[in-house]
């Protein structure tokens, strides 16, 4: 009744083509967007902004370039970890060494540097396909983390291999790494940044180069005979999804934990971005939005339920119930729905677009 | 002739060959940069330690391979398989019972979890898309690891079923001082044989066997031939379980029943994707190649460059195999169909 | 159909009601310590004693004396699984708690200690780092909050050259000595200072990383056992790398009398896994073992009320025993800063003040009746450290006995090289040193 597109006429072809039609969803993003960047820094407290917003929004980025490479490309990689090793790292680098550069063109370099990277560790992609290829980026994982921990000239030769981010600030005034940086201005920083290379991915997805990686996903030769050539469609899917990554890592060591040694991206946390990636929905940048929030959220709603429903449970078995009941979810989650969230909000909005009748 | 077996005999003759010349070459680069240490006698002991750790990654790997083989799914939660399994045994052995016993009871206890695995997880997954099996299977080892330790406990356990540790000096005559080889080791490499031979004979000879084979060439076929599906990926888990079960003793023996055995499973990966991902031969050679590759690579040119570099080693190993072989040196060749 | 449909609906709400945090409500007249522990996890066989250790002595406290001055402790557990985001959470959802919010940090995890670092200093809440964490933090003006009592890794590393210095009949020019550490920030720390050691002392010192989590230690030993045949191996390990290693290094026959680990490489949960092959291994403590000191009377007597919190079989182990002195540690400084700032509950700030008038001498610790357990600690606004010094246990088979008296670390050049690193740590973040007058 309400999600109709009844009396919405399109009078350019620019208009047709924009990523919401309907001017329900332009209304219902720009009151989200309002929420988001008045209500939400006013009324959440510090320990919401800097330990939930700001670590689903690095995530969520991630998410977003581990989509474009694994669910828009069909190349899975497991090299997530060191792709953001490499942004934070080589933003480590050039924030000390240029301190007059722009902190967002240090995340953007470093992004560049790890796309890169990115191209070189997916070389092999053009020879292996499927489950294999998770060893191409196995290898770039584990090299690139063995790397930044070895060469003791990746942390200024500091004695213990840990970096730490040095305070720079967006405008004048305002820090965004560093400690005594504000949460909400790292909130406000983040959602704007974050806000924007995700419309860059939406963009891209959607143009002649998405449409190509879609093409090499769904059936690479086939691709490759319609005229579509795989070496640039794949190495160009690993330079943007890298890209992302780094940025993410960088975001991840600069604004949210501030000192990041080479283990904080072990093996661990490309699983944990691809969990993101695959709960939340392959080949949907919403989907990663909502992968991200899913993962980052549930470890600390199961660790908060006993306290919120006044039961006094041991904190160990707390934890072993927080295993089992996340991998739980899981297994419930792709049974319902195996395409992710974006898929089952996809099916909401088809839902909204008939109520209040059933079909 | 078999493939398989021609493969199989070129490898057993190349694979001396390979060593004797990857040894001279050390010993060439050690003579011109004089601070590398090498001698004939530590390069076999390096090698042979290398190629029986390779076998203890084997076993790990096997698991892999089975259920691979005959459902299409990689089981990401084998290593927490190895993890449950173990903490299962030592948690009965503590109770009083004697290790074989033990043996015997979380054997049964591993097929009960295969057969809740298959109606729970595998059945209402049918047809699904590869990846969103994987993914399953990940929410499988994160229950199972909550699972045991909430049934275990966190602690290290002890898990001592009587194994020698003592190392012994062979080749005493050849080689001044001898050669040292772990006796641990060389039991572990034992049972590992012994496993793959008993699931040789099971795959080959059996009748479920041949049914797991059919099963994992083309399920609607075997199907269609009155092979019950569900069935046969029940006993799939069941026996992946049960090597599981080994494969955890082994390594329990070796470090101490404890969280970080799975992780034990990373390191089979580059084991499984250099033999190929449904190639029980594959997972042994594959083994030994990258337990004896890391080693030497490890003791030879990781002070080189720092050391601890096992890790990527193995995975730049598997990677260079790979762009030769895309399907691993045993695995089924990819046949694109359009 | 309807099955899925109320799951769906259920977990929707589930999730939406997002994670307002609650923690426990604390009394008006209590003192709030959060306690990051880790009892699951792949270092669970470590934090569980270190957790129970805690537990046990602020329960002590609470009953046997009332609290310190009237001001009873209030004390949440927070499970961070030994990972660093988990940990910054953790802290992050505690802090503020309690009347005068949380009195102190001790992360027991050096990845978590360097995330929290900054944060602490800013939210002014002291961070207790016993023996981990950074050891160019022992210098106050750059690191106002953080207090690296009784001693740190460099320290360590200079003892244990100490003790095999003596073993070896006083010298060890041309001896070799080979490092296994940890390849991560942790396993890195003595490095430096080994160097250095090395060319003071004339011993010849090669390094062998184990790549993490150190379940592959093949190669290594081989290198160490066959090949270099050194005459005193140091291993900083932690977890699953220390009982491997110690399995290793007895396959490859290596003795276990030169075989010595730092304090984290030194508990039971290390060495039971190798079971006989262990005999004879070596390494540092910074507290005492065993149950002779008169608290454990205390502690018996409170458990045999039913009133203890640890499990029993954990008293008296290394990490208990380290998590005890540790709680003690913070009591003193609880008590020595209320006795500026009257007997109330008191901020971090204050807390930090306390620290840094501590002085407890050998007569204050038998007057506790923790004689044996630890040294003699006295902190300034400059030496974070205090003074501390480790002794040198042995495993025999059944339990670790020490074999030597408290050791202590020959400060002088320990302390010029934390200075320095403190210096290139303030220059980068752009702190001014405060000064210390």
């Amino acid at each position: 009744m309400f999600y109709r597109e009844a009396g919405q006429f399109k009078t350019s072809y620019v208009a047709d083509q924009s990523i919401f039609p309907i001017r329900q969803d332009r209304i219902a993003l720009a009151l989200f967007g309002l929420v988001a960047v008045l209500a939400v820094p006013v009324l959440a407290s510090n320990y919401f902004l800097e330990t939930i917003f700001v670590p689903f929004l690095v995530f969520a980025l991630a998410a977003v370039g581990l989509n474009i490479l694994t669910g828009y490309c069909g190349q899975l990689s497991l090299g997530t970890g060191g792709f953001m090793a490499c942004g934070a790292f080589f933003s480590y680098k050039l924030a000390i060494g240029f301190p007059e550069l722009h902190i967002v063109l240090v995340f953007l370099l470093a992004g560049l540097g790890t796309a890169a990277v990115g191209v070189l560790f997916g070389l092999p992609s053009l020879r292996i396909k499927g489950f294999y290829l998770a060893v191409a980026t196995l290898a770039a994982q584990f090299f690139l983390v063995w790397m930044f921990n070895k060469f003791g000239w990746w942390t200024n030769y500091s004695p213990s291999g840990v970096i730490s981010a040095p305070p720079r600030a967006v405008l004048p005034g305002l820090n965004v790494t560093g400690a005594g940086a504000d949460p909400a201005v790292k909130y406000l920083f983040l959602l704007i940044f974050v806000a924007f290379l995700a419309l860059v991915a939406k963009n891209l997805v959607r143009s002649r180069i998405g449409r190509s990686w879609m093409a090499i996903r769904d059936m690479d030769i086939a691709a490759e005979i319609i005229g579509i050539r795989p070496l640039w469609a794949k190495l160009s899917a690993f330079a943007v999804s890298s890209f992302y990554i780094g940025i993410a890592g960088a975001l991840w060591a600069f604004v949210y934990t501030g000192s990041v040694e080479a283990l904080a991206f072990q093996i661990d946390r490309s699983f944990q971005v691809l969990f993101m990636v695959i709960i939340g929905g392959l080949g949907s940048i919403l989907g990663s939005f909502l992968g991200a929030a899913f993962i980052v959220l549930l470890p600390i709603l199961l660790s908060n339920a006993p306290a919120m429903l006044g039961l006094s449970i041991r904190v160990e078995t707390v934890s072993h119930l927080e295993f089992m009941i996340f991998g739980a979810l899981i297994i419930f989650f792709l049974i319902v729905e195996p395409h992710g969230l974006a898929r089952l909000w996809q099916i909401g909005k088809e839902k909204l677009r008939l109520w209040p009748f059933p079909y | 002739m078999n493939p398989t077996a021609l493969r199989f005999g070129f490898w057993m003759l190349a694979a001396p060959l390979m060593i004797a010349a990857i040894g001279l070459g050390i010993q060439g680069l050690a003579t011109a940069n004089s601070t590398m240490f090498f001698t004939w006698a530590f390069f076999l002991e390096v090698l042979l330690a290398g190629l029986l750790q390779g076998v203890l990654y084997s076993l790990v790997a096997l698991g892999f391979v089975l259920i691979f083989k005959a459902s299409g799914i990689f089981n990401f939660a084998q290593g927490s398989m190895v993890l449950f399994a173990a903490l299962t045994m030592v948690g009965f052995i503590e109770m009083g019972l004697h290790w074989t016993l033990a043996f015997v009871v979380t054997a049964g206890v591993m097929v009960i979890l295969a057969v809740v695995v298959e109606k729970v997880v595998l059945r209402p997954m049918v047809n699904q898309p590869h990846i969103i099996l994987f993914m399953a299977t990940i929410g499988i080892f994160y229950f199972l690891d909550g699972f045991g330790q909430t049934l275990w406990g966190s602690d290290v356990k002890v898990l001592d079923i009587g194994i020698t540790k003592e190392s012994i000096f062979i080749l005493e005559g050849v080689f001044e001082g001898g050669i040292l080889v772990n006796g641990f080791d060389l039991v572990a490499a034992l049972v590992g044989a012994a496993l793959v031979a008993a699931l040789a004979v099971f795959f080959q000879y059996t009748r479920v066997g041949r049914a797991l084979r059919a099963v994992a060439d083309d399920h609607q076929a075997a199907l269609s031939v009155g092979i019950p599906l569900k069935t046969i990926w029940a006993i799939v888990w069941s026996v992946a379980g049960i090597v599981a079960l080994v494969a955890g003793i082994m390594w329990g023996s070796k470090a101490g029943v404890q969280f970080s055995l799975a992780l034990i499973a990373l390191k089979a990966l580059p084991v499984l994707i250099l033999g190929g991902f449904t190639s029980i031969p594959g997972a042994i050679v594959g083994g030994l190649i990258i337990g004896a590759g890391e080693q030497v690579a490890e003791v030879f040119f990781g002070p080189l460059v720092g050391g601890a570099i096992q890790d990527w080693f193995a995975y730049m190993l598997a990677l260079a195999f790979l762009l030769f072989r895309p399907q691993g040196l045993f695995g089924e060749r990819i046949i694109e169909r359009i | 159909m309807t099955f899925k449909r109320i799951g769906l609906a259920a977990a929707a709400a589930v999730v939406l009601a997002g994670s307002f945090a609650a923690a426990a409500p604390v009394a008006a007249q209590e003192q709030f310590v959060p306690l990051l522990v880790y009892r699951t996890g792949p270092y669970a066989p470590n934090g569980i004693p270190l957790a129970d250790g805690f537990n046990d002595y602020m329960q002590l406290i609470n009953l046997r004396d009332g609290g310190i001055n009237g001001v009873k402790y209030a004390w949440e557990e927070c499970e961070t699984q030994y990972n660093n985001d988990r940990g910054v959470e953790c802290y992050e959802r505690l802090k503020a708690n309690g009347p005068t919010g949380a009195s102190i940090i001790n992360p027991y995890s050096t990845g978590i200690t360097y995330a929290l670092i900054e944060r602490a200093t800013n939210d002014e809440i002291p961070v207790l780092s016993m023996g981990y964490g950074r050891a160019d933090a022992s210098d106050g003006t750059v690191f106002p909050y953080v207090f690296t009592l009784p001693i740190t890794y460099w320290a360590g590393a200079d003892v244990m050259v100490q003790y095999a210095k003596k073993e070896s009949g006083g010298s060890l020019a041309g001896k070799k000595i080979a490092l296994v550490y940890h390849d991560s920030a942790y396993g890195k720390e003595p490095i430096a200072t080994l160097e250095r050691l090395a060319k003071e002392e004339g011993f010849q010192f090669s390094t062998y990383p184990v790549a993490h989590p150190g379940l592959e230690q093949k190669a290594t030993w081989l290198q160490i056992g066959r090949q270099l045949r050194p005459d005193w191996v140091f291993m900083w390990g932690w977890g699953v790398m220390n009982s491997t290693a110690i399995k290793e290094a007895a396959a490859v026959g290596f003795p276990m009398e030169k075989f010595m680990g730092i304090w984290w490489s030194g508990a039971e949960a290390d060495v039971a896994p190798a079971g006989d092959s262990a005999k004879g291994y070596k390494s540092l403590n910074i507290t005492g073992v065993g149950t002779s000191a008169p608290v454990f009377q205390d502690i018996e007597k409170m458990h045999a009320d039913g009133k203890g919190i640890a499990d029993k079989a954990n008293i008296g182990t290394v990490l208990y025993n380290r998590a005890l002195v540790n709680a003690f540690f913070y009591t003193e400084a609880i008590r020595v800063a209320q006795g500026e700032f009257g007997e109330k509950p008191l901020t971090g700030e204050q807390i930090q003040w306390g620290f840094e008038h501590l002085d407890i001498t050998q007569a204050r610790i038998d007057e506790v009746g923790m004689t044996g357990l630890l040294s003699p600690v006295k902190i300034t606004c400059g030496d974070h450290e205090g003074g501390g010094s480790a002794v040198v246990q042995q495993w025999d088979g059944t339990k670790w006995t020490a074999i030597t008296d408290f050791i202590a670390p020959r400060r002088d050049a320990l302390r010029s090289a934390y200075e320095s690193s403190a210096a290139q740590y303030a220059k980068e973040k752009g702190i001014t040193p405060r000064s210390c007058s």
